[in-house]
């Protein structure tokens, strides 16, 4: 039980004065990817049923690497920091954090995957 | 983490069942949430019928019958029987709204009442507000001036003076912010929609000259943008009023000064 009145509840730690920043970045990387997506996904099918020769060389293409690294790097971005707003919703604490940490971990684990394969295919 | 589930004592138990009014022909029955903090037993829901020849149109009307002519023990708020004081909100059908202006004919079957969701609960269909008014209180409700006062008053175009409308029709009844999972999840940081109805209507006053403070006060990943625009707030207002945009609105301002 802790005497604190109702106004000094409601204040808290004050404002962090962040969040804009954030918020800025869903809205342009949504729009990213509302246009990298489909190109991505129409060029892929094309590729599914072909030879793994066939695949390797469409994937070489600077156009279609280049492509696909862009969707790998902003849409796990936009995965890591919508992730992020998932778990301050629904998590509290020590839980919060280490949630946020695994989600950070797991996005840039994965981007730095697929970079890597697209690369080792692409030169 | 979230609790999915209510703690044991506050899961619903079996009500009491009141009897019908004698001789009613148009009879109709509610089913009302009861808790009392001393007898130290879990929230039931009690059922009651109320004769419609003998009430008038409004929930409130029922829930006074009810007190007045079944079971005294009923407790709830209610003020000005207008929908101006926000004293009577409550879940009525499932939908957060004030009792005095909602009718009984626009709902289907048994009339179900609850308190506002997701609130502590003082007794009955009364709940507990503080936390509530003391984040309106944080916002700073009034207007905030830097230079001398003038010798009559602070003046305002007829435009200016109309963007205020839409927002100052607030009468803080909760019914916004309890609608809203955000505040469920996160109250004690996040400020729900009615408070930032209100932060926005001062922000946007013309007379106001503390708009960058309230803004810094505001950029907070809880206390604004934990507002993920799904509009119950403004579903639920029972003022007609539009919460999310008075948010959205915010969210553009703090983009406008950074980006």
């Amino acid at each position: 039980m802790r005497y604190l009145t109702a106004r000094k509840r409601a204040e808290g730690l004050g404002a962090a004065h962040t969040g804009t920043e954030h918020h800025w970045y869903m809205t342009v990387s949504a729009v990213g990817l509302a246009l990298i997506v489909p190109i991505f996904l129409f060029v892929f099918g094309h590729t599914l049923g072909g030879t793994h020769e066939e695949v390797t060389q469409a994937f070489s293409h600077p156009a279609m690497a280049i492509l696909t690294m862009l969707v790998l790097f902003v849409g796990l971005q936009h995965f890591r920091k919508g992730a992020q707003i998932m778990i301050e919703d629904y998590s509290r604490g020590i839980t919060r954090k280490i949630l946020i940490i695994s989600a950070t971990v797991l996005s840039y684990g994965m981007m730095a995957t697929g970079l890597f394969a697209v690369l080792k295919i692409a030169l | 983490m979230v609790q999915l589930r209510l703690p044991k004592n506050s899961r619903m138990t079996a009500g009491k069942t009141w009897p019908k009014p004698e001789g009613a022909t148009n009879v109709r029955k509610f089913q009302i949430y009861r808790w009392n903090p001393d007898d130290g037993e879990n929230p039931r829901v009690d059922t009651y019928f109320v004769d419609m020849d003998d009430c008038g149109p409004m929930v409130l009307d029922a829930l006074i019958y009810i007190k007045n002519k079944v079971d005294p023990t009923l407790t709830f708020r209610r003020s000005c029987r207008e929908g101006i004081c926000g004293s009577c909100a409550m879940n009525i059908d499932g939908i957060n709204t004030l009792a005095c202006i909602y009718g009984m004919d626009e709902i289907k079957g048994d009339v179900k009442i609850y308190p506002l969701p997701h609130m502590p609960v003082v007794k009955d269909l009364i709940p507990d507000l503080t936390h509530f008014y003391a984040q309106h209180a944080s916002i700073m409700p009034w207007l905030e001036t830097k230079t001398n006062r003038p010798a009559k008053e602070w003046k305002q175009s007829i435009e200016d003076r109309a963007k205020l409308d839409g927002l100052y029709e607030c009468v803080m009844c909760a019914s916004c912010s309890t609608a809203c999972p955000s505040y469920w999840w996160n109250g004690d940081k996040y400020l729900g929609p009615a408070a930032l109805l209100h932060a926005y209507r001062w922000i946007i006053d013309s007379r106001d000259e503390a708009t960058g403070e309230r803004l810094d006060d505001l950029e907070d990943p809880f206390k604004l943008y934990r507002c993920h625009t799904i509009m119950n707030c403004t579903k639920t207002c029972p003022k007609g009023l539009n919460p999310a945009k008075a948010i959205a609105e915010i969210k553009k301002m703090m983009l406008d000064r950074a980006v």
